[in-house]
């Protein structure tokens, strides 16, 4: 349905675009992470994709580069959708941030910040959001336990 | 009030929050923060100067708790996400892995799950609308909403047999058929309904009090509620006609006819016109549904997806069998990773479930429609009254569970 974004994007960006797929129609472009926002722009400016619709990314301890950033695009004027996906890996996980180009990546990339403890550059205000400041890990890994317990906030005066 | 240090957000102190100012602390514990949510206001003498709103309070690790146990023990658990409109998001979820799964379920079910999706979408607004009513002081239009709710809460509960965690969707299905005297039912009800939004409206939408809170407070233009992935009838208020239901039909939403309300000005009173207009679109789709629906089955008839009926477990090795499979392994949905978006309460509700095939996703996101919103609220109420962030927050119809999942 919507192949030539895919294709588009590939001619655009030859060297940063390490694979895709169209899994059940829906249109997945994976791409280098220091292409992000690049990549971002131009689908914002270049492709009509005014809707940064989710942000997310997935744990895989198994891989090289552990993380997977997803983000979910959608144009309303050509009622397209877009997966765009890049790994993160290494000690200190770090990609770029979006809130440059969308105001609404504020609370999701803290959201997953606060869940997989990855860090976003160029964010203006990246803390927790969901969990209180001294919790420790990042619930959403894979190696964080699922029956955890961590101690109750202290009473504050 | 205050001016510890400890009651300042992060990236906040004393020393440069500015002459005549003061820090006001709102909720987390405040009738008007439904549930709860904290605002950390820096307000100079009736108008927001800064805001820092702060979540986290209803947070139960949905997403974790998901990918630890099989696809159709996950229905459950959203229920709890808008627990005012549960059905759309069973509908959503079991979507999102028939979509996995790559099957599609009997027409019967189909509008089964329209019809109770677009009842749960009446009584999300119906919620909004009176609450939000009741916090400005119309105490009447409250008991007059939550009367017409209650009715169709025992028109859904007849069906499902919940009222607020219905858990009615399976993989492949429903969990059971409409009441035989369902039909006469819903019109009793719609009948009570309409009667009711129609006294809400003539004590509503012209009234001067009324007016005046909501017109022109929290405005917001077109290009911030885009930039800020608003969608839902905040967006539909701002112009943006963005309705899932129409840009990508799922179920059997382009079989109807119904139109999308859009407002202009992006303001409090045009999201409550949006959606006092959903409401009667809402009717008008269950009344067309329930002319349309055809006979058959409800569930997908292969063993490998939904529960074979009880009769064939007990005579039938296949389905004891299969029975057994389903119930300990679950369905078991091949590598891959699949978005599916339906039109929820508040606006885009999007399932993002990757699966490595076993009988566990292996990841469930939710993208849940109020968190773009209320990560906006600071900017809606920036400017404006303290009192005017009542109007704001109840309009934005923040729900704590699918807010912080």
């Amino acid at each position: 349905m919507n192949q030539h974004v895919t294709r588009t994007i590939k001619e655009k960006f030859p060297e940063y675009v390490t694979d895709s797929h169209a899994f059940r129609g829906d249109e997945t472009v994976v791409i280098k992470r220091e292409a992000l926002l690049e990549v971002a722009g131009y689908l914002r400016d270049g492709l009509g994709f005014e809707f940064l619709m989710d942000l997310t990314a997935v744990d895989y301890p198994g891989r090289e580069e552990r993380f997977e950033m997803v983000y979910h695009f959608f144009s309303l004027s050509a009622n397209l959708r877009l997966r765009l996906k890049a790994p993160v890996g290494g000690q200190n996980p770090v990609i770029a941030s979006l809130t440059p180009l969308w105001s609404g990546a504020n609370w999701f990339e803290r959201e997953v910040y606060d869940m997989f403890g990855i860090k976003f550059e160029g964010h203006p205000d990246l803390r927790r959001i969901l969990m209180y400041d001294t919790f420790e890990g990042h619930p959403l890994r894979r190696d964080y336990p699922l029956d955890k317990r961590q101690p109750r906030l202290p009473h504050r005066d | 009030m205050g001016t510890k240090n400890a009651e300042l957000p992060k990236n906040w102190s004393v020393e440069d929050l500015g002459e005549g100012r003061m820090i006001l602390n709102m909720g987390p514990s405040h009738p008007a923060m439904h549930g709860i949510v904290r605002i950390l206001l820096t307000v100079e003498g009736e108008r927001v100067a800064e805001a820092d709103v702060e979540i986290g309070y209803l947070h139960r690790g949905f997403e974790k708790t998901c990918e630890n146990v099989t696809y159709n023990q996950v229905i459950p658990y959203t229920d709890r996400l808008n627990y005012v409109s549960p059905f759309i998001n069973n509908a959503g979820f079991s979507l999102a892995v028939e979509k996995l799964l790559d099957i599609e379920t009997p027409e019967r079910c189909k509008y089964l799950r329209v019809i109770m999706s677009e009842l749960g979408r009446l009584q999300d607004h119906l919620t909004c609308i009176g609450a939000n009513a009741m916090e400005q002081g119309a105490f009447t239009v409250y008991f007059y909403l939550i009367n017409a709710r209650e009715c169709l809460y025992r028109l859904t509960d007849a069906v499902s047999g919940g009222r607020v965690t219905p858990a009615y969707t399976r993989i492949g299905g429903v969990t059971g058929d409409l009441p035989p005297d369902f039909r006469a039912g819903t019109a009793e009800a719609f009948r009570k309904v309409r009667k009711n939004l129609g006294d809400a409206d003539k004590l509503l939408t012209r009234n001067r009090i009324f007016v005046d809170r909501m017109r022109g407070t929290g405005v917001i233009s077109k290009q911030d509620a885009i930039a800020l992935s608003f969608t839902g009838p905040v967006l539909r208020a701002c112009g943006v006609p963005y309705d899932v239901r129409k840009a990508a039909p799922y179920l059997v939403y382009d079989r109807f006819d119904f139109t999308v309300p859009v407002g202009g000005s992006g303001d409090n009173y045009d999201r409550y016109l949006v959606r006092m207009e959903e409401m009667n679109q809402s009717m008008r789709i269950v009344e067309q549904a329930l002319a349309q629906i055809p006979e058959g089955p409800i569930r997908h008839p292969d063993f490998n997806v939904s529960l074979p009926a009880k009769e064939e477990v007990y005579g039938n090795i296949e389905a004891l069998m299969a029975h057994f499979k389903l119930t300990f392994e679950g369905v078991k949905p091949p590598a891959g990773e699949v978005y599916q978006a339906v039109e929820g309460g508040n606006g885009e509700l999007g399932y993002y479930v990757v699966s490595d095939g076993s009988g566990k996703p292996y990841r469930v996101r939710v993208r849940p429609p109020c968190f773009p919103l209320v990560a906006g609220l600071s900017k809606l109420i920036k400017g404006g009254y303290i009192a005017d962030i009542i109007s704001t927050f109840g309009m934005i119809n923040m729900i704590g569970g699918e807010l912080e999942r």
